[in-house]
């Protein structure tokens, strides 16, 4: 166990002058539920291409089971499983179909076939439309039978980039219980997201950024990172109006609109008593200043909107 | 091996969902020799003639007689002056005009050379220069009538003495519907998966490229052939065009080209990012030009001398020669076997070709 499934050393990708991943290191560890979470265009994708051997990185090395993605992708792909955000499935082909051509892909045939389409069909609960046209089948099935597809040669390692798109939260939460029950079993997963409550589930978390690695820690560690009491929610009549007098204060870090509430970050915990009075006093009264357990996107927004103390841990 | 098969199983189960495909693979081929083989034709017959017989004469009524006779022409417009000729090549009545002078029958009768006058109308140069040829034929026999000529000439039409254009076309077409089919079909079937993400996620499997270009190029090569032999019975059975050499060699020679066009197909599906791309990228840049350096329609050595070399890299230049060749002269590998040679050179370099491109865009 002591070697990482994925090792990520300086790992960068540019398409010209564009640095769409900026030498990134990580390492994730067997059997770990590992998240990599930011925006759209933060670099999460292209660093899953690179380390499926999809692309090759322009410097920096990466390794996957101890394959180096640069040269041994092929021996890489053979153990690997990958979820694109599209369901990479064949619309014009039934669930069986499909399955029976992914699994012939990765060398499967026979009994052995037989018996992992059962259990994509049973993990995947699809018994029912066994024989449907996957044009026809619903987001969540279709996104279940794509991860079934990904998994039939039970790969040790399986990514899945931003695998829950356009699903419903239902069919999010029951696909997560699969995440679940994968590592359970001892299957590393690689996951993206842009969905702060499904990084909640990873047992680490990498925010990524512009092509940069900001932070790299288990979810309870990167909200430590706060100092308690340093992180409020304010109450207003105004918000958005009331966000840019906080923006201006000294003991106000950040600031960010959630819904109708505001969440700031304080300079130090005793700061929250004069904010009500700061408020009332430039006219938006009434106002409450609770202090909250700080949610992975506070931390988010904290870390991104620092990007000088950024690449906390190689 | 196995891979290959899975693959292959795959793309015939798609062909088999698409209800539209099917016809369009199967009938339009069929259809579409059926219609060309009647509207690619260049004979040329019953011309429209306009006559201004200025003359009146029995001498003039006898030419214009001898015109109405053959076959190639019917008198669509009588006038009895110049201008009125004009009129009608202007509208279209006629194409042809014979203007026959006054004092014809006695320049005859006094043994010299009679003249007439023969306006064409160049707009449509091709049934234009035919039409001339037949009317100095016509002229020819009347000139020829009562005196004795110093040498008789017995032309022998030889392979197509009818010299029937359809047997001369037919094939050709049949060799354009080959092209266009599997050149498209390869080049979107290839662009369609990267469209919809199957062929990145193909890319992350343990198959290679040579099994993805294999598996893609199987399949519509024997679309191909299915082709071949279902619109081949159009071809002998409909349009009665001869078929004097083997259909075993025909099918032989089939597969070289079929390799040109499958691996033109993988290139333009390496050029090609949408489906819409690849159809006009194989319409304007790789049908047309080819079509029209092949000999389909144009003689190639009527051609300026650098675009005939240009031809020697157009398969279905070569191809059209082997079809009229087996089909019309009943010749063989014997005669044909540099054209083989040709299209099977180009066909691998295209395939090495395709490859490269193809291993890089997945790179």
């Amino acid at each position: 166990m002591s070697q990482p499934a994925v090792r990520a050393v300086e790992l960068s990708r540019w398409f010209g002058a564009f640095r769409a991943v900026d030498r990134v290191s990580f390492e994730v560890g067997t059997g770990e539920v590992f998240g990599f979470l930011g925006s759209n265009g933060a670099g999460k994708t292209t660093t899953i291409r690179m380390l499926c051997g999809l692309l090759a990185p322009s410097s920096g090395s990466g390794e996957v089971l101890g394959f180096d993605v640069a040269t041994q992708p092929h021996e890489i792909k053979r153990r690997i499983g990958y979820m694109s955000q599209r369901f990479s499935l064949y619309a014009d082909l039934t669930v069986d179909e499909n399955l029976a051509f992914w699994g012939g892909a990765y060398g499967l045939g026979g009994a052995r076939l037989r018996e992992r389409v059962a259990w994509a069909i049973e993990v995947g609960a699809l018994a029912s439309r066994r024989g449907t046209v996957v044009r026809e089948l619903p987001v969540g099935f279709r996104q279940r039978l794509a991860l079934g597809c990904a998994l039939l040669h039970e790969p040790p390692i399986v990514f899945l980039d931003e695998p829950t798109g356009g699903v419903d939260p239902e069919a999010r939460r029951r696909f997560w219980d699969l995440i679940d029950t994968l590592a359970a079993a001892g299957t590393t997963v690689f996951v993206t997201t842009h969905y702060m409550d499904e990084a909640e589930r990873c047992g680490r978390v990498a925010l990524m950024h512009a092509g940069k690695l900001l932070a790299l820690d288990t979810v309870p560690r990167l909200k430590a990172r706060f100092e308690s009491g340093t992180v409020v929610e304010i109450a207003c009549p105004r918000p958005a109006a009331a966000m840019r007098h906080l923006e201006g204060l000294p003991a106000v870090h950040e600031v960010a609109l959630f819904g109708d509430l505001l969440h700031a970050i304080l300079a130090a915990p005793g700061a929250a008593s004069g904010l009500v009075a700061a408020l009332e006093a430039a006219g938006h009264a009434p106002a409450t200043v609770t202090a909250i357990d700080p949610s992975l996107e506070d931390v988010f927004i904290h870390v991104i909107s620092r990007p000088s103390t950024g690449r906390e841990q190689a | 091996m196995r891979a290959l098969l899975v693959i292959l199983v795959k793309e015939l189960r798609q062909l088999r969902r698409d209800p539209k495909i099917l016809p369009i693979l199967f009938l339009a081929p069929a259809f579409q020799l059926v219609i060309l083989g009647y509207a690619a034709t260049t004979d040329v017959r019953h011309v429209e003639l306009a006559v201004c017989d200025l003359d009146r004469s029995a001498e003039s009524r006898r030419l214009v007689q001898r015109f109405e006779g053959s076959t190639y022409f019917r008198v669509t417009g009588r006038v009895d002056d110049q201008n009125g000729l004009d009129r009608l090549l202007q509208d279209g009545t006629a194409r042809v005009a014979l203007t026959i002078p006054a004092g014809f029958a006695a320049e005859r009768n006094a043994g010299r050379v009679g003249t007439v006058q023969l306006l064409t109308d160049g707009s449509d140069a091709m049934s234009g220069s035919a039409a001339l040829g037949y009317a100095n034929g016509v002229l020819r026999s009347v000139a020829a009538a009562g005196v004795r000529p110093l040498v008789e000439l017995r032309p022998v039409v030889l392979y197509n003495p009818d010299l029937a254009s359809r047997n001369f076309m037919v094939p050709a077409v049949l060799s354009l519907i080959l092209m266009i089919m599997t050149m498209m079909l390869t080049a979107m079937a290839i662009v369609r998966e990267s469209e919809t993400g199957t062929l990145e996620q193909l890319l992350v499997t343990p198959l290679t490229p040579g099994h993805l270009i294999l598996g893609k190029l199987i399949p519509y090569a024997l679309v191909g052939l299915v082709e071949a032999l279902s619109t081949l019975p159009v071809a002998l059975f409909w349009f009665r065009v001869p078929l004097r050499g083997s259909l075993l060699t025909l099918l032989a020679f089939t597969v070289p080209f079929m390799l040109c066009n499958l691996g033109l197909g993988l290139l333009i599906s390496t050029i090609s990012r949408t489906q819409q791309q690849a159809m006009m990228l194989t319409a304007f840049v790789f049908m047309m030009p080819q079509i029209y350096l092949s000999g389909f329609a144009f003689p190639i050595q009527n051609m300026p001398k650098g675009f005939q070399l240009v031809t020697y890299l157009v398969p279905l230049r070569y191809y059209i020669t082997i079809l009229r060749g087996i089909f019309l002269k009943g010749i063989g590998i014997e005669v044909l076997w540099p054209q083989a040679l040709a299209l099977t050179g180009l066909g691998v370099a295209i395939l090495l070709l395709a490859r490269m491109r193809f291993r890089r865009r997945l790179g």
